[in-house]
């Protein structure tokens, strides 16, 4: 059986060009030889720093980039091969949601014409009833009807984000590929809007790319996490799987790094040392080895492929080796504090009654 | 212990506003807190909560206008900084008050190398001759992990990356050897392993040089991690002030409670995260009473009509909310 959304090799290189004559120098690899498999109502994540692809990965599978390699294809159809008629329609069942909605709304359109447009365009309302189908989505993404009429800069981050979401919603796509959605918001905000998120999901059965730096916010959205470094995925494995037992190096100090909302528990490990490297230049055998703690010389000359343990994939010459057990443990919630919460969320039950 | 020495910062009923076409914005109001030396106190809320207008008063760096500090006092080792003339207050910043914020990129001056911005403080500040100053910059930037420092003393900040801007960006808060530190989302912009590493670096250095550091952020992860005592702040009041252990293990303010719910845990699954329904007030709207009261369950018409002072329920543990402790059942 194959899944929903099938990307292979997924590969995007930019040149780089100098002098005068604008001649080809080299390329950035953004993004080399990435594949991945998304099914119905299932979250992908793309999680790593800043600088290692993950944007490109998601842009390029909507083709709003082009490939230099690689197949996508959406319930069997190729998605690269389309012309840009089919595209078009193609583009129905792929969406985007950005981090900064802000920048991806036309400033001059009311959230009623924005969402408006996308409905009109693909056939799937009509003059007579587009105004109810407008507000039946604001509805669905918790705005209220009388929002129909404002313009983007009259919204919070939050409320923005919601008008984002709903108009990558007025489609009813298949696939929405989530760049970094929560990550301009406020921590009281995210929440909200990853909560959205699932609820969406669970109700239309959308597959999501949810492309992230937060790996907290991965765990609570994603069915699957994929960690890329230097346009390579390194490590993709079952969300359960990979926060109890990291079986990359990196994926490990990743998790190590996140600091911990407990004072209980300050980091006590080393974090890793040294900065991303180029993508311009990337190191010779495994990207990671200049700041891996395990690095021995097989990791300088050879690059480790990406293969199947468990239900993981690993790209690592020593996943086979007992994961290193993380001995931080887990943070703690305290009794006060989930005592408080109840009393705070039984008084707003109260309330809504 | 509770030290009994005079604490090096003391901000008594700070009131900033900013007057924007017409209406006023009350930015900060009535916000006091103090810093020993040696301490690291957490300044944490979500945005518009007027933690950065408390940081940048401090430092006086807060437009005027549209800004204007319209009430209290910023006492730095016994002295109002808003007393100071604009020359005086030139001594202190990056002299005994070091800086640092979430862009270095902005705050770095990009048609100067790393090394002359730090060669620049100390002739100002210390009055280093030019090679004694060069000498001291390359030995910042070597305390800071900046690696090769004997060249990297002459790049220019577009050539680093952004953990070695922050970096240098720590140098140079720290090259007048400053009596506190604030830092204003010091990681911010960073990489979780690059924020890691910067973290420590902090740590490091604090303990080194005895340094107290305000450390302003929105991460309740980053104040676990480092501070001694928080503030929380929400709408331009702080709502609750604790030891950082206290503060976690039980948080008072129903806002506290629902921030510290809200935030993912990356140890554990839960199914769904808590969240606070609503947003926070707009900066120009009048409110009588308690300014988290519309997010609130708890709210009666009290909360709505009298604004709760900040008061001890514990030796240090301060709360603004009439109805703390909130009763739970056993």
């Amino acid at each position: 059986m194959s899944a929903m959304l099938e990307v292979r090799n997924l590969t995007k290189h930019f040149p780089i060009r100098r002098g005068v004559l604008r001649r080809v120098v080299g390329n950035v690899q953004a993004v080399n030889d990435v594949s991945f498999d998304v099914g119905e109502g299932e979250t992908l994540a793309i999680v790593g720093e800043s600088g290692c692809g993950k944007s490109t990965i998601g842009r390029t599978l909507l083709r709003l980039l082009t490939p230099t390699g690689g197949t996508v294809a959406l319930d069997g159809t190729p998605v690269m091969d389309l012309s840009d008629d089919d595209m078009r329609q193609m583009r129905r069942q792929m969406q985007i949601i950005f981090q900064d909605p802000f920048g991806s709304l036309n400033p001059r359109m009311t959230v009623a014409e924005t969402l408006a447009e996308p409905l009109l365009l693909h056939g799937l309302a009509t003059r007579d009833d587009v105004a109810q189908k407008v507000a039946d989505l604001l509805e669905t993404c918790g705005l209220q009807p009388w929002h129909a009429g404002r313009f983007p800069h009259e919204f919070s981050g939050g409320q923005r984000q919601r008008v984002g979401i709903a108009r990558a919603l007025a489609t009813r796509p298949r696939v929405i590929v989530c760049d970094e959605p929560v990550s301009a918001l406020d921590v009281s905000v995210q929440a909200q809007i990853v909560n959205l998120l699932k609820d969406l999901q669970a109700k239309f059965g959308i597959g999501y790319v949810f492309i992230s730096h937060d790996l907290a916010v991965v765990r609570h959205m994603a069915s699957r996490v994929a960690v890329v470094y230097l346009g390579r995925i390194v490590e993709e494995a079952p969300v359960e799987e990979l926060y109890a037992t990291p079986r990359h190096p990196y994926t490990r100090s990743l998790i190590a790094a996140a600091p911990r909302p407990d004072p209980a528990m300050r980091n006590v490990r080393a974090p890793v040392q040294g900065d991303l490297p180029s993508a311009m230049n990337p190191p010779s055998g495994c990207a990671f080895h200049p700041r891996c703690p395990l690095a021995q010389d097989r990791c300088r000359s050879e690059r480790p492929e990406l293969r199947q343990l468990g239900k993981a994939r690993v790209a690592c010459h020593f996943a086979e080796a007992e994961p290193v057990i993380e001995t931080a443990g887990e943070h703690r919630q305290s009794d006060a504090l989930r005592q408080r919460l109840a009393v705070l969320e039984a008084a707003r039950e109260k309330e809504k009654t | 212990m509770e030290q009994r020495e005079a604490p090096l910062l003391d901000v008594r009923d700070l009131a900033v506003e900013f007057h924007v076409g017409g209406t006023v914005q009350r930015a900060v109001q009535g916000v006091s807190l103090s810093l020993n030396r040696g301490r690291t106190l957490g300044v944490v809320g979500e945005s518009g909560c007027g933690k950065s207008v408390t940081s940048l008063s401090i430092m006086r760096l807060v437009p005027q206008p549209p800004g204007k500090y319209a009430g209290g006092q910023i006492l730095f080792d016994g002295q109002d900084l808003l007393t100071l003339s604009e020359s005086e207050m030139r001594k202190l910043r990056g002299g005994r008050i070091g800086m640092i914020f979430q862009e270095p990129m902005t705050s770095l001056n990009p048609v100067y190398t790393c090394g002359h911005q730090i060669e620049e403080s100390l002739s100002v500040h210390s009055g280093l001759s030019k090679k004694a100053a060069r000498e001291r910059a390359i030995e910042m930037l070597d305390l800071v992990g900046l690696p090769s420092p004997k060249s990297r003393v002459d790049d220019y900040p577009h050539q680093l990356s952004g953990g070695q801007r922050q970096r240098v960006m720590i140098a140079l808060a720290l090259a007048n050897d400053p009596d506190l530190l604030i830092a204003d989302e010091p990681t911010t912009a960073l990489d979780v392993t690059i924020q890691a590493q910067i973290l420590d670096l902090m740590g490091e250095l604090r303990s080194r040089t005895g340094a107290a550091v305000m450390l302003v952020t929105h991460d309740l992860g980053v104040v676990a991690q480092t501070c001694d005592d928080v503030v929380v702040m929400y709408a331009g009041r702080v709502v609750e002030r604790a030891p950082t252990a206290d503060l976690f293990a039980d948080p008072q303010h129903p806002y506290t409670v629902g921030l510290m719910a809200a935030v993912p845990r990356i140890d554990t699954a839960v199914g769904r995260l808590a969240t606070i329904p609503g947003t926070v007030p707009p900066p120009w709207s009048k409110i009588a009473g308690c300014r988290f009261a519309s997010r609130c369950p708890l709210a009666s018409e009290q909360c709505r009509t009298q604004d709760p002072p900040l008061r001890d329920l514990s030796p240090g543990h301060g709360v603004a909310c009439w109805h703390a402790p909130i009763e739970v059942a056993a």
